[in-house]
């Protein structure tokens, strides 16, 4: 019998009488929250994460300030006023930063969700340099995360970011920075 | 009211006086007490060491004994959240047994319980001048969740001073049959409590379970630390007659 | 290279003994679990809806495993369909086996690690090793452990049991790359790893990680972490071989809502962990073979009380907050799940044979608190209560416990027992012998008084 076999089979003796289950789904599958935007900045600031909420009119200026004098990734579909004139095209091993939008954004948590969708680079040119700005539009920013995972599309490659990289290892005490970019700057776009 | 009084087999035969406590602080609040002769031990120990067969014989004793009063007082919270939380898991559903305890369980107290849910007091009338904190067992803070009962009955004794104890939350290692199986273990956990208990500066440490207290206070007198043990039922049962 | 914990000797008891003992690490334990603990309670007390995710939880487990068979089957094809490879695995050595085979099929002899429980619970590093393949851990703690040639003791942090000034001298002594003049501040110590990892990360062809969650429905894999390791083993390297136990299931997408709120919040007291990688089937051009591995966990399953335990999501609460852990760290469990989810999964998964195994049921004092705080509500101390009804007892306890059943079985026999007692309460020495030394080697005796409370109620109250 092959293992896949034997396994299934020693499964469905072992459940034979056990009872059907229901589950309640009574938890918040969304969260009423004055102002996501606001709520949202705030937690991602809890992580050491660098935050901006700006008009929109005002993101291109920014973008430009903050990746001036950097080997910048710009990744494919990003808008042009979120370059920050950033020529792009830097190799990844010698990228000191990329600019990405995302896909969503959770205001309890503080987390910004990439899909690789247009503008938002592979999984590696967000990884590899130690600098990630990431430009969030005020209605993706969601406020809960039953309300993100509603949005996202599981077939398509998913990161989800809360600050910079951290380690917890070294006697249960957050550090930032270790093998991700150790800086995150976030602008959300009002 | 008229309740019977479930001693536990560690009061009855180490700690006559809690019982005695108990016996006079509810005659005081008005209630009819009755011991019944029968009753021996609720077979916590067994069970939780492993021999359950003889738990169940035990548990079968107890609901026999115990059935048909309004109320079973317990002045032991481990024992009174074995015979509501674990009794209903060592019966097969739908048998006598089930009926039995779905009969007896829910009428078990732990006597603060009984006092602020069943009574409804929470000035007993005690007096007790003394530095007391209060160090609340797992079985009554996570099994029966007692919450502040304890406390609100103290904090109404008078003369009393509670201070709160640092890490209540946390098992002193007693642990029934843990403190003889798990020795170092169970050691290092009631010198941590200790300590807690003597960074108070308390006279006296008081606990809803004497098997909890037995390892402390051994543990205090041990060390001749000057602080004494005892029963919530003895502080409560003390007045300024009395006292 | 770190050990395994496989046929280590001992028991429970013994091995606990030496540890407490060792007051650094009672200090690193107090200190580490002490932090946790405070940062858990205050996010998790920040969702209101904190109970309702938890009952949701189990009951998303417990369906899950009531048809496990049906949404194996399905995560299968959707992760075939989504170009990836699925092997089964019936216990350690043919899922150790398979993975072997995989990568010497890429011509690989290195490999980089994602942290995982299912590869350590396994000893795929020792075989691979046996194959002339190197496994190179890159969580910072599997680091910490794998340069120390440790032992890990901690789900999640395997080597909370050593505090920064150790770190340090490990780092300087096996890492060669490591300046002398390196501090022991945390973040310089994750600056030496970050180096020290670096180009194997951009090097490596073949990575090996677990996961925290497989999603039936679409075939998804999910990885939760906090260094970018993961994303580095994930993401980079050509061929990704992911090893993961059976239980760690979720029938649908959506279930994720529930998990990833429970699981940050309970292991690392955070509101969201740094980094959470999804995906499904080959990625980006990758190679994906996906591990399904039994290893006893079919057997856990077919016990009506014990199959709980594979509800469990690996996230530490449990040892965090647990007593006996504190005091005695996880190497005293002897197994790769220490902890209570250890003491109840270990005994399972290997059964009771060894000495050690059999004592791990009893190394907890039923205090409960592992219980609150488990998001996916496992009764650890039913579960533990359970096996101890089916562990093998010592011929002098169970001699010793027959005659307390039969004493506490009837009152006349107790009342005479009793007055016996009393009538000896003089003669009862300070120190017990034999077994019952354990209590007075450190604690006192109460008093044997002159009357049990039954006989003065006979002598006094009685109608
Ligand atoms: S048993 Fe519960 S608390 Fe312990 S690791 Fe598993 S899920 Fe977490």
């Amino acid at each position: 019998m092959s293992a896949r076999e034997e396994i299934l089979g020693r499964i469905r003796r072992a459940v034979r009488d056990a009872p059907e289950v229901e589950i309640p789904r009574d938890y918040r599958t969304s969260v009423p929250v004055d102002d996501p935007v606001g709520l949202f900045a705030e937690r991602v600031d809890d992580y050491r994460a660098v935050v901006h909420v700006l008009p929109a009119a005002e993101v291109p200026a920014k973008v430009a300030e903050l990746v001036r004098g950097r080997r910048m990734i710009v990744p494919d579909g990003l808008p042009d006023e979120w370059t920050g004139g950033a020529a792009g095209g830097a190799e990844l091993s010698g990228a000191d930063g990329v600019v990405t939008g995302c896909a969503v954004a959770i205001a309890e948590t503080g987390t910004i969700v990439l899909d690789a969708g247009p503008g938002q680079g592979t999984r590696a040119q967000t990884l590899v340099p130690d600098y990630h700005l990431c430009v969030v539009r005020a209605d993706q920013v969601v406020a809960s995360v039953p309300e993100a995972v509603a949005r996202l599309d599981p077939v398509r490659p998913l990161t989800w970011i809360s600050g910079p990289s951290a380690t917890s290892d070294i006697e249960l005490n957050r550090v930032e920075g270790v093998h991700g970019p150790r800086t995150l700057e976030v602008i959300v776009s009002i | 009211m008229r309740v019977a009084l479930f001693i536990t087999c560690v009061n009855d035969t180490l700690f006559p006086g809690t019982g005695k406590a108990v016996v006079s602080l509810l005659r005081r609040l008005g209630c009819e007490v009755d011991f019944p002769a029968a009753q021996t031990c609720c077979g916590q120990m067994h069970v939780n060491t492993g021999y359950r067969a003889d738990g169940v014989r035990l548990a079968r004793h107890f609901t026999e004994v115990f059935s048909g009063y309004d109320a079973v007082v317990a002045p032991s919270g481990s024992c009174a959240a074995m015979v509501r939380e674990q009794y209903p898991k060592l019966v097969r559903p739908g048998s006598r047994g089930a009926a039995a305890v779905a009969e007896v369980a829910p009428k078990v107290y732990e006597l603060s319980e009984f006092l602020v849910d069943v009574l409804k007091v929470e000035d007993v009338g005690a007096y007790f001048p003394h530095r007391v904190t209060y160090h609340p067992t797992c079985h009554s803070l996570r099994g029966l969740r007692l919450g502040d009962r304890p406390a609100r009955l103290l904090s109404r004794v008078r003369g009393l001073e509670l201070v709160p104890l640092p890490a209540a939350d946390e098992c002193c290692g007693f642990g029934g049959t843990f403190a003889v199986k798990n020795p170092a273990v169970s050691a290092a956990m009631g010198a941590d409590k200790v300590r807690n208990v003597l960074g108070t500066g308390v006279e006296v440490l008081c606990a809803a379970d004497n098997s909890c207290l037995m390892h402390l206070g051994g543990t205090l007198d041990r060390q001749k630390a000057g602080v004494r043990v005892m029963h919530l039922a003895e502080i409560l049962a003390t007045t300024e007659a009395t006292g | 290279m770190s050990g395994t914990f496989l046929g280590m000797p001992g028991n429970f008891p013994k091995n606990a003994e030496k540890a407490v003992q060792n007051s650094q690490l009672r200090f690193n334990l107090r200190k580490a679990t002490h932090t946790i603990r405070g940062k858990r309670a205050s996010v998790v007390a920040e969702l209101p809806d904190w109970k309702e995710l938890r009952a949701a939880a189990k009951a998303v487990k417990d369906e899950t495993l009531r048809h496990l068979d049906r949404y194996l089957v399905q995560l299968e094809e959707a992760v075939t369909r989504a170009g990836g490879h699925v092997h089964w695995a019936r216990d350690a050595a043919e899922a150790n086996r398979i993975v072997t085979g995989l990568v010497q099929a890429t011509g690989e002899s290195e490999v980089v690690k994602v942290k995982s429980m299912a590869t350590q619970e396994i000893g795929l590093n020792e075989a691979l090793a046996e194959h002339g393949i190197t496994a190179y851990e890159t969580d910072l703690a599997e680091l910490i452990v794998q340069l120390g040639d440790d032992f890990p003791s901690h789900i999640l942090v395997p080597a909370i049991h050593r505090n920064r000034a150790e770190i340090r001298e490990i780092f300087l002594e096996k890492m060669p790359e490591t300046p002398d003049g390196l501090s022991d501040e945390p973040a310089a110590l994750a600056e030496a790893a970050r180096l020290h990892l670096r180009e194997r990360f951009l090097r490596s062809k073949v990575a090996i990680s677990g996961a925290n969650f497989m999603i039936a429905e679409t075939g998804t894999l999910v990885v939760l972490e906090s260094e970018g390791n993961g994303r580095m083993c994930l993401t980079l390297p050509e061929t990704l071989i992911s090893v993961v136990g059976i239980e760690k299931l979720l029938p649908s997408w959506r279930d994720l809502e529930i998990f990833l709120q429970l699981l940050p919040r309970s292991s690392t007291g955070e509101r969201m962990n740094p980094y959470t990688s999804m995906w499904t089937g080959a990625t980006e051009g990758q190679e994906f073979h996906l591990v399904l591995l039994d290893n006893g966990r079919t057997d856990v399953l077919a016990d009506e009380v014990g199959r709980q335990a594979l509800r469990c999501i690996r996230c530490s609460a449990c040892l965090n907050v647990c007593p006996v852990y504190e005091r005695t760290g996880g190497h005293a469990y002897g197994s790769v799940y220490p902890g209570p989810i250890g003491a109840i999964l270990t005994p399972q998964l290997r059964g009771m044979g060894s000495e050690l195994d059999a004592s791990l049921p009893y190394a907890s004092s039923l205090c409960g608190a592992c219980f609150d705080v488990c998001p996916v509500a496992i009764d650890i101390p039913e579960v533990l209560v359970d096996l101890r009804a089916k562990a093998p007892h010592g011929a002098a306890e169970r001699a010793g416990m027959r005659v307390a059943g039969w004493v506490l079985g009837d009152e006349a026999r107790l009342a005479k027992a009793q007055r016996l007692a009393s009538r000896v309460r003089g003669l009862v020495p300070r120190r017990l012998p034999g077994p019952l030394s354990a209590w007075t080697d450190t604690r006192d005796l109460p008093e044997i008084p002159e009357e049990s409370f039954r006989d003065w109620w006979e002598r006094h109250e009685r109608p």
